[in-house]
């Protein structure tokens, strides 16, 4: 019997997820950057410990009692006044659609988060992160919290989309000195850019389809970092 | 606390499905892959399964003892806590009541904790995964399960959210209490029954 390698790292993450309850917001800004994405800047009554990387569920209900509720990734900083999410319009989502075409200003939406504790960096320690079209948005939350803090320079970013309008927050990006891929111009990210983002981090984070999140977390181990250093956050069509 | 949301018709709702679960949409084809780690390689011959904690005396099984018990099948759906639902799955592997009657569970024994070679873990009641309601299971369709779907083998405990369901099992292991696993540790529920919508703690 061969024994099976173990890549064990992290698990289990500390328990720094609370429990949360539902909520209202009001929305006080939104932004449509592009055909496709939606930013919405919410006022929340109760906050809660927030981390750069987590989620918060946005539940849409119909005067007939239907409800819908999809995940969406923080892209503020935990420092925030405000709570950011960025969306996606998928065709035919009945949440991100709704989200893109209806939402405005002094609307109310219900939230709950935020969520998750596993895909999430408080700063403290170097660290890549390497996102593919909106798998950046987390990725977004965590270089504002690294400004904040002071520590950019512990954050390595490599950033993909088949465009650059594909990769929202891309100036934020540029700025930071992210690599920056673009598959439609024939650059696909792989160990090669990866390798001198990795020395020396501590942990890797790899957000995006699933497809890209399988070749990029692979690529992040062939680059060097342990197997049990990269946490993975993949998301399928969720509209 | 419901509120409702302006000009949300909710377009969905005239054709709902009732084999859907609160709060999920069907999939269709699709079936989106979810996992926090890195995909793990390995292949069945040099896997095995444990099943420890508070049995008699631990067991472990080879891949080849595994296929030398009784098999079965799950035609079903499944249901994950990022809202969608399977349906008319087809899953073949084995009944994990064909393995726990081969040790003798202690009186105490009221949760278990289910472990991956990859490290992830997940925690649920003893009687979720008896009375013919969990799988170990390595063939989809009539297709060996692929790697991203938790290949060559994973746990299937279709009753609850799918990520109950621990892709690349190896363990199972018997306890008194109940101890949160990986997703349970962060965030969501003990139980994940998706017919109560136990997504998240404090459902």
């Amino acid at each position: 019997m061969t024994e099976i390698p173990v890549a064990i790292g992290g698990f289990p993450a500390d328990p720094v997820s609370a429990p949360t309850q539902w909520q209202t917001a009001t929305v006080r800004e939104v932004l449509r950057p592009t055909a496709r994405l939606v930013i919405l800047r919410l006022e929340l009554t109760q906050r809660q410990q927030q981390y750069a990387g987590q989620h918060f569920v946005v539940r849409l209900t119909a005067d007939d009692g239907y409800a819908a509720s999809r995940s969406y990734s923080v892209s503020s900083a935990p420092e925030d006044d405000l709570l950011e999410l960025c969306v996606e319009r998928l065709s035919g989502g009945e949440v991100s659609g709704y989200l893109y075409d209806v939402v405005e200003p002094g609307d109310s939406l219900e939230v709950r988060g935020p969520i998750g504790g596993w895909f999430v960096w408080d700063g403290s320690v170097p660290a890549v992160a390497v996102g593919g079209g909106t798998g950046v948005v987390p990725l977004a939350a965590m270089l504002r919290h690294a400004s904040h803090l002071g520590v950019t320079d512990r954050l390595r970013l490599a950033v993909s989309g088949r465009t650059g309008g594909d990769i929202p927050f891309l100036d934020e990006f540029r700025a930071a000195g992210a690599t920056v891929a673009l598959t439609g111009a024939g650059h696909r990210l792989d160990a090669d850019d990866l390798r001198p983002l990795v020395d020396g981090a501590q942990i890797g984070f790899v957000c995006g389809s699933a497809r890209f999140a399988e070749a990029l977390s692979s690529a992040l181990v062939k680059s060097g970092m342990p197997v049990g250093d990269v946490r993975v956050e993949r998301f399928g069509p969720t509209g | 606390m419901t509120s409702f949301t302006r000009g949300f018709g909710g377009r969905a709702r005239r054709e709902r499905d009732p084999r859907l679960p609160p709060g999920q949409y069907d999939t269709g084809d699709d079936w989106p892959v979810l996992t926090a780690e890195v995909t793990p390689h390995f292949t069945l011959e040099q896997w095995n399964f444990t099943l420890d904690g508070l049995v008699d005396q631990a067991k472990t099984w080879s891949w080849a003892e595994i296929q030398a018990l009784p098999a079965s099948d799950y035609l079903g759906p499944i249901h994950c806590v990022t809202t969608w639902s399977k349906f008319d799955t087809h899953f073949h592997g084995i009944s994990l009541d064909v393995l726990l009657d081969q040790v003798t569970i202690g009186p105490e024994a009221k949760f278990i904790m289910a472990t991956s070679t990859s490290g992830y873990t997940t925690n649920m009641g003893l009687d979720d995964i008896r009375g013919g309601k969990a799988w170990l299971t390595w063939e989809f369709d009539g297709k060996p399960l692929h790697r991203e779907h938790g290949g060559p083998i994973r746990l299937l405990v279709p009753h609850l959210y799918f990520w109950k369901s621990a892709k690349w099992v190896n363990r199972i292991t018997l306890m008194h209490a109940d101890e949160p696993g990986f997703w349970e540790r962060n965030g969501y529920h003990d139980h994940g029954d998706p017919w109560l919508e136990q997504r998240y703690q404090g459902d």
